[in-house]
């Protein structure tokens, strides 16, 4: 099959940057959208060309290293998938499609496709996590959790970190993140004690980041990949009452 | 012969005794040490927040963006324990029995009993961390099979086991971050290690935004880089995942133990194309539920429904009675490759086998079914866009885990002082054929558990350097300024992706799941005249002072391309068959791996020697076990 692509180009975090037009004739429906942009790669590089700079490293949508926004999309134009996971057959022969990185204050473009999403880790950093050294654990069977519990507790704690959340919202904000970390560790006994010191001190790094507020429109769980809920942000903003 | 160092005392004892002895620092003293901890998946972060823990300082790299996207993430299954809380058989004794046999007796009695004695902890350890495992309804903890075994000690968080232990461990390392007690630098790259009196006492490192070169100095450094299986192209790792640490570890004098012991995961999809990168795993979970077959007749074109039960080989439940689809990774993948080989391969490429539902849906119904796979069922039609529900699936051995890596004692050390290697970047436990769920359990334990105390053992004994000398790390620089500087310059007209390619063209078909003699030796010639090539034509854009992912790529390549020599080098010396090590000239009449106990009870350790590599042997001693015929018939 035949695409247009026009993808965004940007030599380094300050440059100005631009979309340039590339024509593929060569592809095929199984391939992935990274396999397809491999392609690319390889005629830039043997025409003398700088090639795409963009991230994926599992290819199987679990790391959440990938991640561009395809025709206004973001990460896919399925539903509940990630860039990596895409493939060809989602589009139609001589589409043409428009790749931009994820766009957000507290996410700086790096090069052409690649983004710094490093603000998620100083959020973790803040507070997400329960405070246990290595050899303090008791044996694991001494608490129960109820099946539906740790169902829940899983639910939360499948975010991957891609970042797509922010990237849809209108006001760039990390609410959904956030609040997912916030909630898998305050439903679980081992995290309650410290819930209210760290929901104060994420909410406070994510407004130091530079992420913006939410409004509730959703946007964020239809385009999640893991397919967190927005009942997560409610959780925060009732963890952070609380507190 | 080499020593593993192995204490004194009863299997059973081993450990205990070990801790009981080893030097300690005392709590004030510990921050005057540093550690350069190089990796951060399971192993690399569960050894820099422990360490950090108890008060030494660490200095943390990883290539990748961010902690989290280590490849542990991938990690789908489940994780092994002997917490025996099935009431079916199962102890810490037969966890050791079950992964030593599982490795073809090829591994060390002493560490294999050390794993299965830590698992329970590292259970309790996750637990402890908000790892979400799956529960009953009464609330307690759940339990699956894996493949080699007859007991039920697999824990698991749905599919996405290894995502969340990573989780816990990430979380426990940026908790040590925020600290200050550990100093991490994310998109940096080790490009070198540096030695100060044969001691392994820092690492240069690239800086992959900036391309910037720099120096570290550390007390002791630690590798916990991960497999290399990507070296087979096309694998389930992450287009990341590479050799490179280790290798250059490797030629700064640490042996690499049993190189060529890699295992092909049976249940992965199928290359179904010529530009594919990877080859994604459905977890073998999906082997307690799924039955395997092909059609009896070769070529049959035919669609799967359309074969009525008499005519379909269920060729694991017949050959492998007691285990079935549940027969042990080098075994099922091998079985798989036989009937693909002899006609009988299924799907668009004639390069897979059915892995079929159907029978446990009648039997348990499909909302059960979706419940224990439901996301591995998504992710299924997600890739290839078919509904397995309604019709098989398609899997394929592919190359997955490194059996082999840098050999190491008793302590995690290497034969450089100094130099501990951890998780799957190690020759440790697994012995010629890792069992399912086990390799999680081994990065954990390693960091949790073993190393933070092999570590403070080693440090006990050398004095905290304070003043770093002007020139240390200089030479290293320089050389890896040249070496990069000769990529650059060789402008050919070739990527570095492309000399992959082949290089894992060659490597599956002349050193892959069957190996022979003749067809090795002209894989290896093939090797050295694509390494030739590589240097002539080689061609990577844009600058070294910049965001430069080809120039990434091709200086990982060039380690592939001497260590695949290696790897030929191994499976050639090694006369014998033993888990995932198949030569061909060695097989029993009915087509199982034969070993040669009295030739070949012994771990491979090679020396580097530019061109010429050096064997040195560690001889394994059973003194508990008995090694046996492995038969799972
Ligand atoms: C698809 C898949 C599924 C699996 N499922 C299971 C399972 O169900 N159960 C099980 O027990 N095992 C499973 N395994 C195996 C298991 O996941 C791995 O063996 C284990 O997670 C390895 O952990 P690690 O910490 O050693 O390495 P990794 O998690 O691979 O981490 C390596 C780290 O090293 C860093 N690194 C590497 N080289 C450099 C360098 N030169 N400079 C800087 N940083 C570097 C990387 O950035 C990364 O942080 C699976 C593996 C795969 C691929
Ligand atoms: S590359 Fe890992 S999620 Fe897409």
């Amino acid at each position: 099959m035949k695409l247009t692509l026009k993808i965004w180009r940007q030599a380094s975090k300050t440059a100005k940057g631009s979309f340039e037009t590339y024509q593929l004739n060569d592809l095929h429906p199984e391939m992935s959208v990274p396999e397809m942009l491999d392609v690319l790669n390889e005629q830039l590089i043997l025409s003398d060309k700088e090639p795409v700079a963009f991230d994926s490293d599992c290819r199987e949508g679990i790391c959440g290293q990938c991640g561009f926004v395809i025709n206004g999309d973001v990460h896919s134009p399925e539903k509940g998938v990630t860039t990596c996971q895409t493939h060809l057959r989602s589009f139609k022969d001589g589409d043409t499609l428009v790749i931009e990185p994820f766009r957000a204050k507290a996410f700086p473009i790096k090069k052409d496709l690649c983004i710094d999403r490093r603000a998620f880790d100083r959020i973790i950093m803040a507070g997400g996590y329960i405070s246990v050294n290595t050899g303090q654990a008791p044996e694991a069977n001494s608490t129960r959790i109820s099946h539906e519990l740790a169902e829940e507790a899983f639910d939360s704690a499948s975010c991957i970190g891609c970042g797509a959340c922010v990237a849809t919202c209108k006001n760039a904000s990390a609410a959904l993140f956030t609040g997912a970390k916030i909630s898998h560790l305050a439903m679980l006994p081992q995290g309650s004690i410290e819930a209210g010191k760290r929901v104060k001190s994420m909410v406070a790094q994510m407004d130091k980041e530079g992420f913006g507020s939410c409004t509730m429109t959703k946007a964020c769980e239809a385009v999640c990949p893991q397919g967190i809920s927005v009942a997560n942000i409610v959780r925060m903003n009732k963890e952070y009452w609380k507190a | 012969m080499i020593n593993p160092k192995i204490p004194d005392g009863p299997l059973d004892k081993k450990w205990e005794w070990y801790i009981a002895k080893a030097r300690l620092i005392n709590p004030a003293n510990r921050r005057k040490y540093k550690a350069i901890v190089v990796g951060t998946g399971l192993a690399g972060s569960a050894i820099s927040a422990s360490l950090a823990e108890l008060g030494f300082q660490c200095e943390v790299f990883t290539y990748h963006e961010s902690p989290r996207r280590a490849h542990s993430v991938a990690a789908q299954g489940g994780i092994n324990a002997a917490k025996g809380y099935k009431n079916d058989g199962d102890s810490v004794w037969r966890m050791f029995y079950d992964t030593l046999k599982g490795g073809d007796f090829r591994s060390r009695e002493a560490n294999v009993f050390r794993m299965a004695e830590c698992s329970m902890a590292l259970i309790d350890q996750a637990v402890a961390q908000g790892v979400p495992f799956a529960r009953e309804y009464g609330g307690y903890l759940s339990n699956r099979s894996f493949g080699g075994v007859q007991v039920s000690r697999t824990f698991y968080a749905r599919g996405q086991t290894g995502q969340q232990l990573l989780q816990g461990a990430y979380q426990a390392l940026m908790r040590q971050v925020a600290l200050k007690q550990v100093q991490l630098n994310t998109s940096h790259e080790m490009m070198d290690l540096i030695l100060e009196n044969g001691k392994a006492k820092g690492i240069i490192a690239r800086n992959l935004e900036t391309g910037e070169l720099s120096i570290h100095h550390a007390d002791t450094v630690i590798l916990a880089t991960g497999g290399y299986g990507k070296i087979y192209y096309l694998s389930t790792l992450a287009m990341n995942c590479n050799g490179s640490a280790i290798w250059r570890a490797h030629r700064k004098g640490a042996y690499f133990a049993a190189p060529s012991w890699t295992q092909f995961h049976p249940t992965s999809l199928p290359q179904l194309g010529n530009h594919q990168s990877k080859l994604t795993l459905m977890s073998e979970s999906l082997r307690n539920d799924g039955r395997i077959w092909v059609p009896q007749k070769a070529h049959d074109t035919r669609a799967p429904h359309e074969i009525p039960e008499d005519e379909r080989d269920y060729y694991l439940e017949r050959k492998y009675p007691s285990y079935g689809n549940l027969a042990p990774r080098d075994i099922s993948s091998r079985a798989a490759k036989e009937q693909i080989d002899a006609g009988k391969g299924v799907g668009p490429m004639k390069n897979a086998v059915y892995l079929d539902f159907q029978t446990s849906i009648q039997r348990d119904g499909k909302e059960t079914i979706q419940k224990r796979y439901g996301n591995l069922f998504d992710m299924y039609e997600k890739i290839t866009g078919v509904n397995a529900y309604t019709s098989p699936m398609l899997i394929s051995p592919s190359a997955h885990f490194s059996m082999g890596g840098l050999w190491v004692d008793y302590e995690l050390q290497s034969s450089i002082p100094g130099l501990f290697v951890l998780g799957e970047a190690n020759f440790a436990d697994h012995g010629a054929n890792r069992l399912g769920a086990n390799s999680l359990l081994q990065a954990c334990v390693d960091g949790y558990f073993i190393a933070p105390h092999t570590i403070m053992n080693y440090l006990a004994g050398e004095q905290p350097k304070q003043q770093v000398p002007n020139d240390f790390g200089q030479e290293e620089l320089k050389l890896t300024e040249e070496r990069i500087g000769r990529l650059m310059k060789i402008q050919g007209n070739k990527t570095a992706e492309q000399f992959h390619r082949e290089l894992g063209g060659i490597l599956t078909n002349k050193c892959g799941l069957a190996r022979e003699k003749s067809v090795m030796k002209e894989g290896l010639q093939a090797i050295k005249d694509l390494q030739q090539e590589f240097y002539k034509y080689l061609k990577i854009p844009g600058s070294t002072k910049q965001l430069n992912m080809e120039l990434e790529k091709a200086a990982r390549v060039e380690d592939y391309l001497e260590l695949a020599q290696l790897i030929f080098h191994d499976a050639l010396q090694r006369e014998e068959s033993c888990g995932a090590h198949f030569r061909v000239e060695h097989q029993t009449p009915g087509g199982e791996a034969k070993r040669d106990d009295l030739n070949f009870q012994f771990v491979s350790a090679w020396e580097y020697a530019e061109g010429n590599f050096k064997l040195h042997k560690e001889d394994l001693h059973f003194e508990f076990i008995q090694p046996q015929e492995r038969t799972y018939a």
